[in-house]
């Protein structure tokens, strides 16, 4: 397996080799060129040879396994692999900026901060799950961010991906992985929970928002499995402003039983970006850690862990879905709005951690300055809507925690609602049609311009008319989301 | 080059027939018959004839326990297997009966070992279906790649220099890469009487170039074949299996 050591100059398969630019114990990072790519390239060449950890090779191996299928923002772009018998590589884009890793001289950072690292972060690990690969080793130094913004999550070698051989299960006794971050499960030689990722990120935004990790730093495993019957201490120990749905958001991801975690991190990303609508449980008024007798307990008399049959990410974001209902509060008419909140209702009953996130859209006029917040009686426009969406889904009777109200303002309805679900990564979208009119006829069609353009189902929501075919433009009836300002 | 692997086809001809129009669609240009060519199914005649004509057309084709049973009457399978043997046996000629006794244990091409069921013993038809058995396989030969048939079940196994396993069941339509660093054994489904719980006729298809194996499921006439050995009078557990796959 010895290989004589790379130089700059050196050509492999047409790529290169420039600068070393990373020197690490189980690879080395190259940048590199190729006449016909244009783009900055990365080469990962791992470190083979005598005496060297058999886990570089796997992680290699797995590594050269995941990222040709992976594909989207949140990953590096992958351009080429190398035969691993002659000379293994993999070179993919390279990325500007930093990782996260600087940014530990910056400990404690602001909690808005923290809250938007967190949900880019999660955003990615939502997208990363849905394409079968849980990441394991989610820590600062991973993760990169792209000039417009997206988390970009790197090394895929502690990765699983769930419809190809896991080459590192049996591979080792001990789990690998980043010891303050692993998860509890992880510890335990449990590869196949998305939740894990979760739980390193709340490491990860436990120490961005404390400037301390919650379970240290030691790498012995007997001190790494503390983590599975004593509970870290509440951030507000620690920071006396720490606000209360931090500390909820923070502490949930750091469960010890996965499933007392977000079900999905697309949920987990949900919170983060709507942290004024977070239901508090008693976790976030914590300010100390258990009992010692509750950790003892816990400790010699821990509850049973069956071994979780590993679930597909599908299976588990099917059950989780976020749904959003477009309500329309002016112009539709009482029944459309019923049958929008029934087929809302049915969404919601078999799936006990759906959720559902109603939205309306005050529609604003061209011109921003003509628009005022204030009602002609001086209420606030905003809030109004708040009441009335809330009013709209009493009947319902849903958990706190399960709903959310949100007032979109925006000048194209259509455009507010698809911009929306793409931010929040909506499964699916209720909307209620509009019956003919001439208004639609006029200004097109908003639940056309959703179900077309949307990347997730949207059911289109219309009451049962007994007299079918359509009624003549002028006697119809019902409305369509957001309200009607004539433009100017 | 593609290679289409079928195993375990067992007289099933409307199978057969399903899986080789789905490889030839899918650009398979050779193929490798992992097999058990009878037994069960009510096609057993033509099952060789067609096999026959793939091998003079180039395709490899190894001997499985219930070929081996046709003329060796030492091989002895539960009754009702056993009936449907001695029911192939008064079905077929003289040619077939050569044809498949005349069939090699196991063949090596170019790094890719075939053989119907464990590689080290191959006549003594051990099943591969945990681990260890696979471990066993797997220290009887240095191909980088076996495949084999005989559990009806699909399953990738995988071992290191260091002889550490891994094991994986195979997501249909997924391609795995098969890494030249481990030497791996891939254990397909059953053509023609499928027992994992998908009814679906199953093949392989292995790409020589990428190194990849991707597993295949096929509709075929369920309905059909099971006519067929309701009609030859064989067991009727034999037509009902098939439409549960188990």
């Amino acid at each position: 397996m010895a290989k004589p050591t790379l130089q700059r100059g050196d050509v492999l398969d047409g790529f290169v080799l420039e600068d070393l630019i990373h020197k690490g114990g189980m690879a080395r990072l190259w940048s590199v060129t190729k006449p016909g790519i244009d783009v900055p390239m990365l080469m990962k060449v791992p470190v083979l040879g005598e005496g060297q950890d058999p886990a570089a090779i796997v992680s290699f191996e797995m590594e050269q396994m995941i990222m040709p299928r992976l594909s989207g923002p949140h990953v590096p772009r992958f351009i080429a692999a190398g035969d691993f018998a002659l000379h293994p590589f993999i070179v993919m884009e390279r990325l500007p900026g930093r990782s996260l890793l600087p940014r530990l001289s910056d400990l404690p950072m602001p909690y808005e901060e923290v809250a938007d690292i967190g949900w880019k972060i999660a955003t990615a690990l939502d997208d990363l799950h849905r394409q079968h690969v849980i990441h394991l080793d989610i820590k600062p130094s991973n993760i990169l961010f792209r000039e417009s913004g997206e988390a970009v999550l790197l090394d895929f070698g502690l990765s699983h991906h769930q419809q190809l051989p896991d080459l590192m299960q049996e591979e080792f006794r001990l789990p690998y992985g980043t010891a303050p971050y692993m998860a509890p499960e992880q510890l335990l030689g449990v590869r196949t929970d998305p939740r894990s990722d979760q739980f390193a990120l709340g490491v990860l935004l436990y120490f961005f928002s404390t400037g301390e990790r919650p379970f240290g730093e030691s790498e012995r495993l007997n001190t790494m499995k503390k983590r599975l019957w004593q509970d870290p201490k509440p951030p507000r120990s620690l920071r006396k402003d720490y606000p209360l749905w931090l500390q909820e958001i923070v502490l949930r991801c750091l469960e010890v039983e996965p499933a007392w975690r977000y079900p999905t991190a697309a949920q987990l990303a949900f919170d983060l970006s709507n942290y004024d609508q977070i239901r508090l449980t008693a976790r976030s008024e914590r300010t100390s850690t258990d009992s010692f007798w509750t950790r003892v307990k816990r400790r010699f008399n821990p509850p049973e862990r069956k071994a979780a049959a590993p679930q597909s990410v599908y299976r588990r974001l099917a059950a989780a879905p976020i749904v959003a209902v477009a309500v329309d509060l002016s112009e539709a008419s009482k029944e459309t709005n019923d049958s929008l909140r029934e087929a809302a209702g049915r969404a919601l009953a078999q799936l006990p951690s759906a959720r559902l996130a109603c939205l309306n859209v005050l529609k604003m006029s061209y011109i921003a300055t003509r628009d005022t917040t204030l009602d002609d009686e001086g209420h606030n426009k905003h809030v109004n809507r708040l009441v009335q969406l809330q009013d709209w889904a009493q009947p319902l009777k849903l958990k706190e925690g399960q709903i959310t109200f949100h007032v979109l303002e925006a000048t194209d309805p259509a455009s507010a609602i698809l911009d929306y679900a793409e931010q929040n990564k909506v499964d699916q979208i209720l909307l209620g049609a509009r019956a003919n009119s001439l208004r639609r006829s006029l200004l097109g069609s908003v639940s056309a311009k959703v179900a077309g353009e949307a990347g997730c189902t949207v059911t289109v929501v219309r009451v049962r008319r007994e007299d079918a075919p359509a009624k003549p433009e002028h006697t119809a009836s019902g409305g369509e989301v957001g309200e009607s300002v004539a433009a100017p | 080059m593609l290679i289409a692997l079928l195993a375990d086809i067992h007289a099933n001809r409307q199978a057969f027939t399903a899986c080789l129009d789905d490889a030839k669609a899918r650009g398979a240009e050779r193929h490798v018959l992992l097999g058990d060519f009878v037994g069960y199914g009510a096609d057993p005649v033509w099952c060789i004839d067609k096999a026959t004509e793939l091998v003079a057309g180039g395709a490899i084709a190894v001997m499985g326990n219930h070929d081996a049973a046709v003329s060796d009457p030492a091989i002895r399978m539960n009754e009702e297997a056993q009936e449907a043997i001695e029911w192939t046996r008064g079905k077929l000629g003289q040619a077939e009966r050569r044809w498949l006794a005349e069939l090699p244990m196991e063949h090596s091409d170019e790094g890719r070992l075939y053989v119907h069921a464990d590689a080290s013993q191959p006549d003594n038809w051990i099943y591969v279906l945990t681990v260890e058995e696979a471990a066993r396989s797997l220290r009887a030969t240095q191909a980088p790649v076996t495949f084999c048939g005989h559990t009806h079940k699909p399953a990738i196994f995988s071992t290191t220099a260091a002889a550490k396993m891994t094991a994986f069941s195979p997501v249909t339509e997924i391609a795995v890469p098969l890494h030249g660093l481990r030497r791996w054994l891939c254990v397909l489904g059953s053509v023609g009487q499928p027992r994992d719980g998908n009814p679906r006729a199953c093949y392989g298809l292995f790409d020589t170039e990428k190194k990849e194996i991707i597993y295949i499921r096929v509709l075929y006439d369920i309905e059909a074949a099971a006519a067929a050995i309701r009609a030859a009078r064989l067991p009727d557990f034999f037509a009902e299996r098939l439409f549960i796959g188990r």
